[in-house]
Protein backbone atom coordinates (compact mmCIF):
# COMPACT_ATOMS: atom_id res chain seq x y z
CA UNK A 1 0.00 0.00 0.00
CA UNK A 2 1.27 3.46 -0.83
CA UNK A 3 2.16 5.65 2.10
CA UNK A 4 0.52 9.05 1.79
CA UNK A 5 1.26 12.40 3.36
CA UNK A 6 -1.76 11.81 5.62
CA UNK A 7 -0.09 8.64 6.97
CA UNK A 8 3.19 10.45 7.57
CA UNK A 9 1.43 13.43 9.17
CA UNK A 10 -0.31 11.02 11.58
CA UNK A 11 3.07 9.50 12.45
CA UNK A 12 4.55 12.96 12.96
CA UNK A 13 1.66 13.78 15.29
CA UNK A 14 2.19 10.52 17.19
CA UNK A 15 5.89 11.37 17.47
CA UNK A 16 4.97 14.49 19.42
CA UNK A 17 3.53 12.29 22.17
CA UNK A 18 6.99 11.38 23.41
CA UNK A 19 7.40 14.99 24.54
CA UNK A 20 9.53 17.81 23.17
CA UNK A 21 13.15 16.98 22.52
CA UNK A 22 15.77 19.43 21.53
CA UNK A 23 17.79 17.13 19.28
CA UNK A 24 16.37 14.91 16.53
CA UNK A 25 15.07 11.50 17.52
CA UNK A 26 17.25 8.93 15.86
CA UNK A 27 14.42 6.38 16.07
CA UNK A 28 11.91 8.26 13.93
CA UNK A 29 10.13 5.89 11.54
CA UNK A 30 8.23 8.69 9.73
CA UNK A 31 11.64 9.21 8.07
CA UNK A 32 11.64 5.78 6.45
CA UNK A 33 15.37 5.55 5.78
CA UNK A 34 16.04 5.82 9.53
CA UNK A 35 14.30 2.54 10.39
CA UNK A 36 17.34 0.26 9.93
CA UNK A 37 19.94 2.96 10.48
CA UNK A 38 19.41 4.14 14.04
CA UNK A 39 21.10 2.57 17.05
CA UNK A 40 18.64 0.84 19.38
CA UNK A 41 20.87 0.92 22.45
CA UNK A 42 21.42 4.03 24.56
CA UNK A 43 24.71 5.76 23.87
CA UNK A 44 27.39 4.97 26.41
CA UNK A 45 28.30 7.96 28.59
CA UNK A 46 32.01 8.67 28.66
CA UNK A 47 34.30 11.57 29.56
CA UNK A 48 36.22 12.82 26.53
CA UNK A 49 39.95 12.13 26.52
CA UNK A 50 43.01 12.94 24.49
CA UNK A 51 42.16 13.94 20.93
CA UNK A 52 38.45 14.24 21.75
CA UNK A 53 39.29 17.38 23.76
CA UNK A 54 40.71 19.05 20.64
CA UNK A 55 39.41 19.72 17.15
CA UNK A 56 41.20 19.63 13.81
CA UNK A 57 42.72 22.96 12.73
CA UNK A 58 41.87 24.49 9.37
CA UNK A 59 43.61 27.51 7.92
CA UNK A 60 43.91 29.69 4.85
CA UNK A 61 46.01 26.97 3.28
CA UNK A 62 42.84 24.82 3.35
CA UNK A 63 40.16 27.28 2.28
CA UNK A 64 40.43 30.01 -0.35
CA UNK A 65 38.31 33.12 0.25
CA UNK A 66 36.55 32.66 -3.09
CA UNK A 67 35.07 29.36 -1.87
CA UNK A 68 32.56 31.35 0.20
CA UNK A 69 30.94 32.61 -3.00
CA UNK A 70 28.90 29.86 -4.66
CA UNK A 71 27.91 32.16 -7.51
CA UNK A 72 31.38 32.56 -9.05
CA UNK A 73 32.42 28.95 -9.53
CA UNK A 74 31.53 28.81 -13.24
CA UNK A 75 31.73 30.98 -16.34
CA UNK A 76 28.23 32.46 -15.93
CA UNK A 77 25.91 33.61 -13.18
CA UNK A 78 23.67 30.93 -11.66
CA UNK A 79 19.92 31.32 -12.02
CA UNK A 80 17.80 32.19 -9.02
CA UNK A 81 17.54 34.70 -6.23
CA UNK A 82 21.00 35.71 -5.02
CA UNK A 83 21.45 35.80 -1.26
CA UNK A 84 24.01 36.77 1.35
CA UNK A 85 23.95 34.33 4.25
CA UNK A 86 25.79 35.20 7.43
CA UNK A 87 25.77 34.43 11.12
CA UNK A 88 27.85 33.48 14.13
CA UNK A 89 29.04 30.13 15.37
CA UNK A 90 28.98 30.00 19.18
CA UNK A 91 29.78 27.25 21.65
CA UNK A 92 27.37 26.14 24.37
CA UNK A 93 28.76 28.82 26.71
CA UNK A 94 28.16 31.58 24.19
CA UNK A 95 31.82 31.95 23.18
CA UNK A 96 32.47 32.58 19.49
CA UNK A 97 34.10 29.70 17.64
CA UNK A 98 36.96 31.48 15.86
CA UNK A 99 38.88 30.47 12.72
CA UNK A 100 36.98 27.23 12.29
CA UNK A 101 35.70 25.48 9.17
CA UNK A 102 32.12 25.90 7.90
CA UNK A 103 31.02 23.81 4.90
CA UNK A 104 27.71 24.05 3.03
CA UNK A 105 25.98 22.25 0.18
CA UNK A 106 22.60 22.77 -1.40
CA UNK A 107 20.21 22.31 -4.34
CA UNK A 108 19.98 24.89 -7.10
CA UNK A 109 17.13 27.39 -7.53
CA UNK A 110 14.97 24.70 -9.18
CA UNK A 111 15.42 22.26 -6.33
CA UNK A 112 17.92 20.02 -8.14
CA UNK A 113 21.26 18.85 -6.74
CA UNK A 114 24.27 18.51 -9.01
CA UNK A 115 24.43 14.84 -7.97
CA UNK A 116 23.91 11.66 -10.01
CA UNK A 117 21.46 10.28 -7.49
CA UNK A 118 19.13 13.26 -7.87
CA UNK A 119 16.70 12.33 -10.63
CA UNK A 120 14.20 15.12 -9.96
CA UNK A 121 13.22 16.32 -13.46
CA UNK A 122 14.08 19.93 -12.73
CA UNK A 123 16.86 21.62 -14.67
CA UNK A 124 20.48 21.41 -13.62
CA UNK A 125 22.20 24.78 -13.68
CA UNK A 126 25.55 24.64 -15.50
CA UNK A 127 26.60 27.68 -13.46
CA UNK A 128 25.84 26.24 -10.05
CA UNK A 129 27.44 23.33 -8.18
CA UNK A 130 26.10 24.19 -4.73
CA UNK A 131 29.19 23.65 -2.58
CA UNK A 132 30.96 26.25 -0.43
CA UNK A 133 33.44 26.58 2.42
CA UNK A 134 34.69 29.34 4.65
CA UNK A 135 36.47 29.92 7.93
CA UNK A 136 34.83 31.84 10.77
CA UNK A 137 36.54 35.10 11.73
CA UNK A 138 37.91 35.97 15.17
CA UNK A 139 34.35 36.67 16.43
CA UNK A 140 32.87 33.46 15.02
CA UNK A 141 31.22 35.09 11.98
CA UNK A 142 30.81 33.22 8.70
CA UNK A 143 29.49 34.66 5.43
CA UNK A 144 28.45 33.07 2.13
CA UNK A 145 27.11 34.41 -1.15
CA UNK A 146 24.82 31.91 -2.84
CA UNK A 147 21.39 31.57 -4.42
CA UNK A 148 18.19 30.56 -2.68
CA UNK A 149 17.69 26.78 -3.08
CA UNK A 150 14.32 25.43 -4.21
CA UNK A 151 12.21 22.81 -2.41
CA UNK A 152 12.30 19.37 -4.02
CA UNK A 153 10.45 16.04 -4.05
CA UNK A 154 11.84 12.88 -2.47
CA UNK A 155 10.63 9.31 -2.13
CA UNK A 156 9.91 8.96 1.56
CA UNK A 157 6.19 8.67 0.73
CA UNK A 158 3.82 9.68 -2.06
CA UNK A 159 4.06 13.42 -2.79
CA UNK A 160 6.83 14.02 -0.26
CA UNK A 161 8.61 17.39 -0.59
CA UNK A 162 11.53 18.74 1.40
CA UNK A 163 11.32 22.34 2.56
CA UNK A 164 14.08 24.43 0.95
CA UNK A 165 17.27 24.11 2.99
CA UNK A 166 21.04 24.47 3.01
CA UNK A 167 23.18 21.74 4.59
CA UNK A 168 25.78 22.98 7.11
CA UNK A 169 28.78 21.17 8.56
CA UNK A 170 30.57 22.67 11.60
CA UNK A 171 33.50 22.03 13.92
CA UNK A 172 34.06 23.48 17.39
CA UNK A 173 37.13 23.63 19.60
CA UNK A 174 36.73 20.03 20.73
CA UNK A 175 35.73 17.08 18.58
CA UNK A 176 32.63 16.30 20.65
CA UNK A 177 31.05 19.49 19.25
CA UNK A 178 30.97 18.22 15.67
CA UNK A 179 27.65 19.18 14.04
CA UNK A 180 26.00 18.57 10.69
CA UNK A 181 22.59 20.15 10.27
CA UNK A 182 20.26 21.95 7.83
CA UNK A 183 19.21 25.58 7.72
CA UNK A 184 15.66 26.40 6.59
CA UNK A 185 13.90 29.55 5.37
CA UNK A 186 11.21 31.44 7.29
CA UNK A 187 7.53 30.63 6.73
CA UNK A 188 7.98 27.50 4.63
CA UNK A 189 4.55 25.83 4.19
CA UNK A 190 6.24 22.41 4.02
CA UNK A 191 7.49 22.51 7.64
CA UNK A 192 4.58 20.58 9.23
CA UNK A 193 4.75 17.89 6.54
CA UNK A 194 8.48 17.12 6.65
CA UNK A 195 9.59 14.19 8.84
CA UNK A 196 13.25 15.28 8.85
CA UNK A 197 12.45 18.74 10.22
CA UNK A 198 9.79 17.30 12.58
CA UNK A 199 12.20 14.69 13.98
CA UNK A 200 13.15 17.56 16.31
CA UNK A 201 10.02 17.42 18.45
CA UNK A 202 10.61 20.65 20.42
CA UNK A 203 9.10 23.53 18.41
CA UNK A 204 11.56 26.04 19.91
CA UNK A 205 14.48 23.87 18.85
CA UNK A 206 13.04 23.62 15.32
CA UNK A 207 12.91 27.41 15.20
CA UNK A 208 16.65 27.42 15.86
CA UNK A 209 17.06 25.82 12.42
CA UNK A 210 15.27 28.66 10.60
CA UNK A 211 17.18 31.67 9.29
CA UNK A 212 15.69 35.14 9.58
CA UNK A 213 15.49 37.72 6.83
CA UNK A 214 17.94 40.53 7.69
CA UNK A 215 17.66 43.73 5.71
CA UNK A 216 21.01 44.90 7.10
CA UNK A 217 22.63 41.98 5.24
CA UNK A 218 20.74 42.79 2.06
CA UNK A 219 22.96 44.49 -0.53
CA UNK A 220 21.44 47.18 -2.76
CA UNK A 221 20.75 45.88 -6.25
CA UNK A 222 22.65 42.67 -5.52
CA UNK A 223 21.33 40.16 -2.96
CA UNK A 224 18.83 39.47 -0.19
CA UNK A 225 20.26 38.97 3.30
CA UNK A 226 19.61 36.09 5.69
CA UNK A 227 21.03 35.66 9.17
CA UNK A 228 21.49 32.32 10.86
CA UNK A 229 23.40 31.75 14.09
CA UNK A 230 24.55 28.30 15.15
CA UNK A 231 25.16 27.09 18.69
CA UNK A 232 27.36 24.03 19.20
CA UNK A 233 27.32 21.89 22.34
CA UNK A 234 29.57 22.96 25.22
CA UNK A 235 33.31 22.47 25.29
CA UNK A 236 34.86 19.93 27.66
CA UNK A 237 38.16 21.80 27.84
CA UNK A 238 38.50 25.45 28.80
CA UNK A 239 39.55 27.03 25.52
CA UNK A 240 43.02 28.54 25.55
CA UNK A 241 44.03 31.85 24.03
CA UNK A 242 45.70 29.82 21.32
CA UNK A 243 42.28 28.45 20.33
CA UNK A 244 41.28 31.89 19.11
CA UNK A 245 44.53 32.55 17.31
CA UNK A 246 44.56 32.24 13.59
CA UNK A 247 46.54 29.22 12.37
CA UNK A 248 49.51 30.09 10.18
CA UNK B 1 22.73 28.15 25.54
CA UNK B 2 20.87 25.35 23.83
CA UNK B 3 22.74 23.63 21.04
CA UNK B 4 21.30 23.86 17.54
CA UNK B 5 19.70 20.54 16.58
CA UNK B 6 21.50 18.24 14.17
CA UNK B 7 19.92 17.00 10.95
CA UNK B 8 20.84 14.14 8.63
CA UNK B 9 23.60 14.61 6.02
CA UNK B 10 21.04 13.26 3.53
CA UNK B 11 21.82 11.51 0.23
CA UNK B 12 23.67 14.37 -1.48
CA UNK B 13 26.52 15.09 0.95
CA UNK B 14 29.00 14.06 -1.77
CA UNK B 15 28.55 17.54 -3.21
CA UNK B 16 29.72 19.23 -0.05
CA UNK B 17 31.89 17.08 2.17
CA UNK B 18 34.31 14.72 0.38
CA UNK B 19 37.42 16.29 -1.17
CA UNK B 20 40.48 15.02 -3.02
CA UNK B 21 42.80 13.24 -0.58
CA UNK B 22 40.30 13.40 2.27
CA UNK B 23 41.03 9.81 3.36
CA UNK B 24 44.82 9.99 2.94
CA UNK B 25 46.22 11.36 6.21
CA UNK B 26 49.55 10.05 4.94
CA UNK B 27 50.30 9.01 1.36
CA UNK B 28 49.34 5.33 0.91
CA UNK B 29 52.34 3.08 0.64
CA UNK B 30 54.64 5.21 2.79
CA UNK B 31 56.73 2.93 5.01
CA UNK B 32 54.82 3.69 8.22
CA UNK B 33 51.37 4.06 6.60
CA UNK B 34 48.61 1.72 7.64
CA UNK B 35 45.22 1.19 6.07
CA UNK B 36 42.27 1.61 8.44
CA UNK B 37 39.20 0.24 6.73
CA UNK B 38 35.88 -1.43 7.27
CA UNK B 39 32.23 -1.49 6.36
CA UNK B 40 29.20 0.39 7.62
CA UNK B 41 26.20 -1.93 8.03
CA UNK B 42 22.52 -1.41 8.83
CA UNK B 43 20.22 -3.38 11.14
CA UNK B 44 19.81 -6.14 8.54
CA UNK B 45 23.56 -6.38 8.03
CA UNK B 46 23.21 -4.68 4.64
CA UNK B 47 26.10 -2.38 3.66
CA UNK B 48 25.36 1.36 3.82
CA UNK B 49 26.61 2.95 0.56
CA UNK B 50 25.85 6.53 1.61
CA UNK B 51 27.63 6.93 4.92
CA UNK B 52 30.53 9.24 5.73
CA UNK B 53 33.17 8.43 8.34
CA UNK B 54 35.48 10.97 9.93
CA UNK B 55 38.52 10.14 12.02
CA UNK B 56 40.55 12.37 14.32
CA UNK B 57 43.65 11.00 15.97
CA UNK B 58 47.02 11.66 17.53
CA UNK B 59 50.23 10.99 15.61
CA UNK B 60 52.37 7.90 16.22
CA UNK B 61 54.00 9.60 19.23
CA UNK B 62 50.62 10.31 20.83
CA UNK B 63 50.82 14.02 20.05
CA UNK B 64 47.57 15.83 19.21
CA UNK B 65 48.10 17.66 15.93
CA UNK B 66 47.57 21.42 15.85
CA UNK B 67 48.61 22.01 12.23
CA UNK B 68 46.15 23.04 9.51
CA UNK B 69 46.27 21.36 6.12
CA UNK B 70 43.70 18.54 6.25
CA UNK B 71 41.91 19.82 3.13
CA UNK B 72 44.91 20.84 1.02
CA UNK B 73 47.37 18.20 2.13
CA UNK B 74 51.05 18.90 1.47
CA UNK B 75 52.00 15.21 1.67
CA UNK B 76 54.33 15.78 4.63
CA UNK B 77 52.33 17.29 7.48
CA UNK B 78 50.32 14.89 9.60
CA UNK B 79 47.13 16.75 10.60
CA UNK B 80 45.25 13.90 12.30
CA UNK B 81 41.94 14.45 10.51
CA UNK B 82 40.42 12.47 7.67
CA UNK B 83 37.10 11.86 6.00
CA UNK B 84 35.88 8.95 3.86
CA UNK B 85 32.56 8.31 2.15
CA UNK B 86 31.53 4.66 1.85
CA UNK B 87 31.56 3.07 -1.61
CA UNK B 88 28.63 1.10 -3.13
CA UNK B 89 29.62 -1.88 -0.92
CA UNK B 90 29.50 0.20 2.24
CA UNK B 91 33.27 0.10 2.48
CA UNK B 92 35.52 2.97 3.61
CA UNK B 93 39.30 3.24 3.96
CA UNK B 94 41.91 5.62 5.30
CA UNK B 95 45.66 5.71 4.85
CA UNK B 96 46.99 6.86 8.20
CA UNK B 97 49.43 6.21 11.05
CA UNK B 98 48.88 4.03 14.04
CA UNK B 99 48.23 6.54 16.82
CA UNK B 100 50.30 6.58 19.99
CA UNK B 101 48.73 6.94 23.44
CA UNK B 102 47.97 10.54 24.42
CA UNK B 103 48.45 9.61 28.10
CA UNK B 104 50.86 7.05 29.60
CA UNK B 105 49.43 3.58 30.30
CA UNK B 106 46.25 4.24 28.35
CA UNK B 107 45.33 2.28 25.23
CA UNK B 108 45.45 4.48 22.11
CA UNK B 109 42.31 5.03 20.08
CA UNK B 110 41.10 6.87 17.01
CA UNK B 111 38.02 9.10 17.51
CA UNK B 112 35.36 8.29 14.92
CA UNK B 113 32.18 10.07 13.84
CA UNK B 114 29.53 8.51 11.63
CA UNK B 115 27.10 10.28 9.31
CA UNK B 116 24.65 8.71 6.85
CA UNK B 117 21.49 9.21 4.91
CA UNK B 118 18.79 7.89 7.26
CA UNK B 119 20.80 8.80 10.34
CA UNK B 120 19.22 11.92 11.80
CA UNK B 121 22.27 13.01 13.82
CA UNK B 122 25.96 12.13 13.91
CA UNK B 123 27.24 9.29 16.07
CA UNK B 124 30.50 9.21 18.01
CA UNK B 125 32.57 6.13 18.71
CA UNK B 126 36.22 5.08 19.19
CA UNK B 127 38.39 2.61 17.32
CA UNK B 128 40.91 1.23 19.82
CA UNK B 129 44.05 -0.51 18.59
CA UNK B 130 44.06 -4.32 19.00
CA UNK B 131 44.83 -5.76 22.45
CA UNK B 132 44.10 -2.56 24.38
CA UNK B 133 44.59 -4.36 27.73
CA UNK B 134 48.31 -4.71 26.98
CA UNK B 135 48.62 -0.91 26.94
CA UNK B 136 46.79 -0.40 30.22
CA UNK B 137 43.40 0.05 31.82
CA UNK B 138 40.77 2.13 30.11
CA UNK B 139 37.88 3.90 31.83
CA UNK B 140 35.58 3.28 28.86
CA UNK B 141 36.47 -0.28 27.85
CA UNK B 142 36.46 -1.40 31.47
CA UNK B 143 32.78 -0.45 31.85
CA UNK B 144 31.46 -2.17 28.72
CA UNK B 145 30.01 -5.69 28.72
CA UNK B 146 32.38 -8.18 27.18
CA UNK B 147 29.89 -9.07 24.41
CA UNK B 148 29.87 -5.48 23.11
CA UNK B 149 33.43 -4.44 23.91
CA UNK B 150 34.78 -5.87 20.67
CA UNK B 151 32.77 -3.35 18.65
CA UNK B 152 35.20 -0.66 19.85
CA UNK B 153 38.40 -2.54 19.07
CA UNK B 154 39.93 -2.72 15.60
CA UNK B 155 41.37 -6.01 14.39
CA UNK B 156 44.61 -6.39 12.47
CA UNK B 157 45.01 -7.40 8.85
CA UNK B 158 47.96 -7.40 6.49
CA UNK B 159 47.80 -3.67 5.70
CA UNK B 160 46.74 -2.37 9.07
CA UNK B 161 43.44 -2.21 10.90
CA UNK B 162 39.85 -3.29 10.26
CA UNK B 163 36.98 -1.51 11.96
CA UNK B 164 33.38 -2.31 10.96
CA UNK B 165 30.54 -0.10 12.15
CA UNK B 166 27.12 -1.63 12.82
CA UNK B 167 24.47 1.07 13.08
CA UNK B 168 21.95 -1.41 14.51
CA UNK B 169 21.39 -5.10 15.17
CA UNK B 170 22.91 -7.84 17.31
CA UNK B 171 26.44 -6.49 16.71
CA UNK B 172 25.47 -2.83 17.15
CA UNK B 173 28.55 -0.68 17.72
CA UNK B 174 28.85 1.05 21.08
CA UNK B 175 28.20 4.73 20.40
CA UNK B 176 29.18 7.41 22.89
CA UNK B 177 27.69 10.45 24.55
CA UNK B 178 29.82 13.07 26.21
CA UNK B 179 28.83 15.10 29.31
CA UNK B 180 27.90 18.24 27.34
CA UNK B 181 25.58 16.15 25.14
CA UNK B 182 23.39 15.00 28.03
CA UNK B 183 19.75 15.58 27.33
CA UNK B 184 20.51 15.39 23.64
CA UNK B 185 19.43 11.77 23.41
CA UNK B 186 16.03 10.20 24.00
Amino acid sequence: MTTTQADISREIQAGQDGGPEHQPRLDYPAYRSSILRHPTKAPHPVDPEGVELWAPCFGHTDVAEAEADLTIQHAGEPLGSRMTLSGRVLDGDGRPVAHQLVEIWQANASGRYAHLRDQHPAPLDPNFTGQGRCLTDADGWYRFTTIQPGPYPWRNHLNAWRPAHIHFSLFGTDFTQRLVTQMYFPGDPLFPLDPIFQSVTDPKAREALIATYDHDLTSPEFSLGYRWDIVLTGTHRTPLDTDTEEPA
Amino acid sequence: MSASPGQTVGPFFHIGLPYAGDNELVPPGRADAIRLHGRVLDGDGVPVPDALIEIWQADSEGKVCRAPGSIRRDGWTFTGFGRAATDPDGHYWFSTLEPGATQPDRPPFIAVTVFARGLLDRLFTRAYLPDPEVAGEDPLLDTIDSDRRGSLIATRDEQGLVFDIHLQGPRETVFLSFPKHRGVWA
